[in-house]
């Protein structure tokens, strides 16, 4: 039995347009997604903005009800078990949002500690120890509004891990971080599930996911389109071969009229100060002179030619669906 | 005890946070003495101190009211703007009593306001404070406070559900200020107007404060405030799960 289990899930939002004659839409934000995570892993769940993952984690730490399907944390249902599965797991977003600016990192602790029902007896010792862990010993009776952005992403692990949770749920956390922060994060993410805990991350960040994760369901536009390790992602392109072309005003007939040249498997325009780097995932074949042919028109810049990464698997993944 | 330490723990963090910003306080400070001196200017050309306690006293519950219930919605919605909301939601804590000690702070920020009123009627405009019934006017006003605050713990619980409820909070602020009788007599206003009041523990309580300072039985009128104030409480923890369940489905817990 997996520790998280998601089967069929789906979330449908209803929102309205127009200011006098209002028109109400219904958007599905996740489309029937299902994974399972066993216990002590990390699982990743990867996709761009907007895809579905923090639907999806919201579904599964209770705050959004699914319109359809099932999911369970630990056994219990995320419906009719809420409170069960609060008890069990810990959340963790990313952001500026999530705490009270005016209070010390302390405060907040015990506010959060004091939700959870920390004993008090502990309550003293656990904070030490989560302070420790996130590296915020010192910093701790200082007001929050002062913290940096790193600082507050570690006060955010230390609140998700107060109750000493089995499930934590990691919504993005490096987001906006810098790059030292942000490799300091990955680290004290890595500690938790050395530490025996199950963790579902999600992030947009592909090094991230093949860093940390020891399995990546993909999600795009509310459905998963790839799982598996990070290995297995990657050997999904490793027979292929990547072209990026230059190009200087390139129309979209053109970029369509690239994409259906047999042997491409997927395009992706990338912008870059005043001209566009074509990113072309072909089957291996050498296309080179093929693709320039399809480009009539534009001007073209630099071209090269590369092995594919993970970072190809997950654009070739996403464009595709 | 574990929930009295969550509720106790919440009110003082609340009140710490209300402390620590400057805006919030000069308010806090400056509005009570505004409603006394509103109530003074109103009533000073009759010369009669009766008169002028009235409306001393009116104005000290008007502070109350300012302080408690339209705060508690407009608090709801900080939170869900800091994204604090989803979190408390995510606890496994009852979340009525998540929700509980953001009123009681409010209550407390009411209590000082009440006294503040009093003393800038006494100090500034010489009105007396001569109380027929002392212990029931002791009585009377945590009763009336703590009615209040149960009422500004339900509107609280309604802004969990609907994102805009707070606006509701702040557009009952001065209706009230008439409707409950804080500064003109309700036997002055339109008869429509009575049974409005009626569901309004304020009115009872403004009563039954007057009745213990200046003379009268208000016994009455302090029952039916406790009476309401329970019924508000009650209905809001009762609530308090069902609407957390509808913020769930309705995704009304954050602003994205």
């Amino acid at each position: 039995m997996g520790v998280i289990e998601a089967q069929e899930l789906r979330r449908t939002y209803k929102t309205s347009t127009g200011t006098f004659r209002r028109k109400s839409l219904e958007v599905e934000a996740v489309r029937g997604v299902t994974f399972a995570v066993e216990p002590g892993e990390l699982f990743g769940l990867l996709g761009p903005n907007g895809a579905g993952k923090t639907t999806t984690i919201k579904m599964l730490i209770t705050l959004l009800i699914p319109t359809g399907g099932t999911a369970r944390v630990l056994g219990y249902d995320v419906v009719k078990d809420a409170r069960e599965v609060r008890r069990r797991i810990g959340y963790v977003f990313g952001g500026e949002r999530g705490l009270y600016d005016r209070l010390s990192g302390l405060d907040n602790l015990r506010y959060f500690a004091e939700l959870y029902a920390v004993p008090p007896r502990e309550m003293r010792a656990r904070i030490g120890e989560l302070l420790e862990l996130v590296g915020l010993n010192g910093r701790e009776n200082e007001r929050v509004e002062g913290y940096s952005r790193g600082m507050r992403q570690r006060l955010h692990i230390a609140r998700g891990l107060l109750h000493d949770p089995p499930v934590v749920f990691l919504d993005e956390p490096t987001i906006g971080v810098d790059p030292v922060g942000a490799r300091e994060l990955r680290a004290t993410i890595a500690q938790l599930v050395a530490g025996g805990k199950t963790v579902l991350l999600t992030t947009h960040y592909m090094f991230e996911a093949d860093q940390l994760c020891d399995r990546i369901a993909v999600i795009s536009k509310g459905e998963i389109v790839a799982e598996g390790t990070p290995a297995d992602l990657k050997a999904n392109v490793t027979d292929g071969r990547v072209v990026e072309i230059e190009v200087f005003g390139i129309e979209d007939a053109a970029v369509e009229r690239v994409r259906t040249l047999d042997g491409v498997r997927s395009v992706n325009v990338e912008p870059r100060e005043q001209a566009q780097v074509l990113v072309v995932q072909t089957d291996g074949r050498e296309l080179t002179h093929a693709l320039l042919g399809h480009l009539d028109g534009a001007q073209v810049g630099r071209v090269s030619a590369r092995e594919p990464t993970l970072e190809d698997a997950y654009v070739a993944l996403v464009s595709e669906s | 005890m574990r929930n009295a330490r969550l509720v106790f723990f919440g009110w003082f963090l609340n009140l710490k946070m209300m402390m620590r910003s400057a805006f919030n306080g000069v308010l806090s400070v400056v509005w009570p003495m505004f409603f006394a001196t509103t109530a003074f200017f109103m009533y000073r050309a009759g010369h009669d101190q009766h008169t002028l306690l009235f409306a001393s006293l009116g104005a000290s519950v008007m502070g109350i009211w300012s302080a408690t219930s339209t705060s508690a919605s407009s608090v709801l919605q900080r939170e869900r703007r800091h994204g604090t909301l989803e979190l408390m939601a995510a606890a496994p804590a009852n979340f009525a009593l998540v929700l509980l000690p953001i009123s009681v702070a409010m209550t407390t920020v009411g209590l000082y306001s009440m006294i503040a009123t009093l003393l800038w009627g006494h100090f500034v405009f010489g009105i007396e404070m001569h109380l027929v019934h002392p212990l029931l006017f002791v009585l009377a006003v945590p009763v009336t406070i703590a009615s209040v605050g149960a009422l500004g713990f339900l509107l609280s619980v309604a802004c969990v559900r609907y994102r805009s409820a707070w606006a509701l909070g702040n557009a009952l602020e001065y209706p009230v200020w008439l409707i409950c009788g804080f500064l003109v007599p309700l036997a002055l206003l339109p008869a429509w107007v009575g049974p409005l009041s009626w569901i309004l523990a304020p009115t009872f309580g403004v009563r039954a404060i007057r009745e213990a300072a200046l003379g009268g039985s208000p016994l009455g009128d302090l029952l039916a405030a406790a009476g309401l104030g329970a019924a508000y409480f009650a209905t809001g923890v009762a609530l308090a799960e069902v609407v957390l369940r509808s913020a769930r489905r309705t995704a009304a817990l954050a602003l994205s």
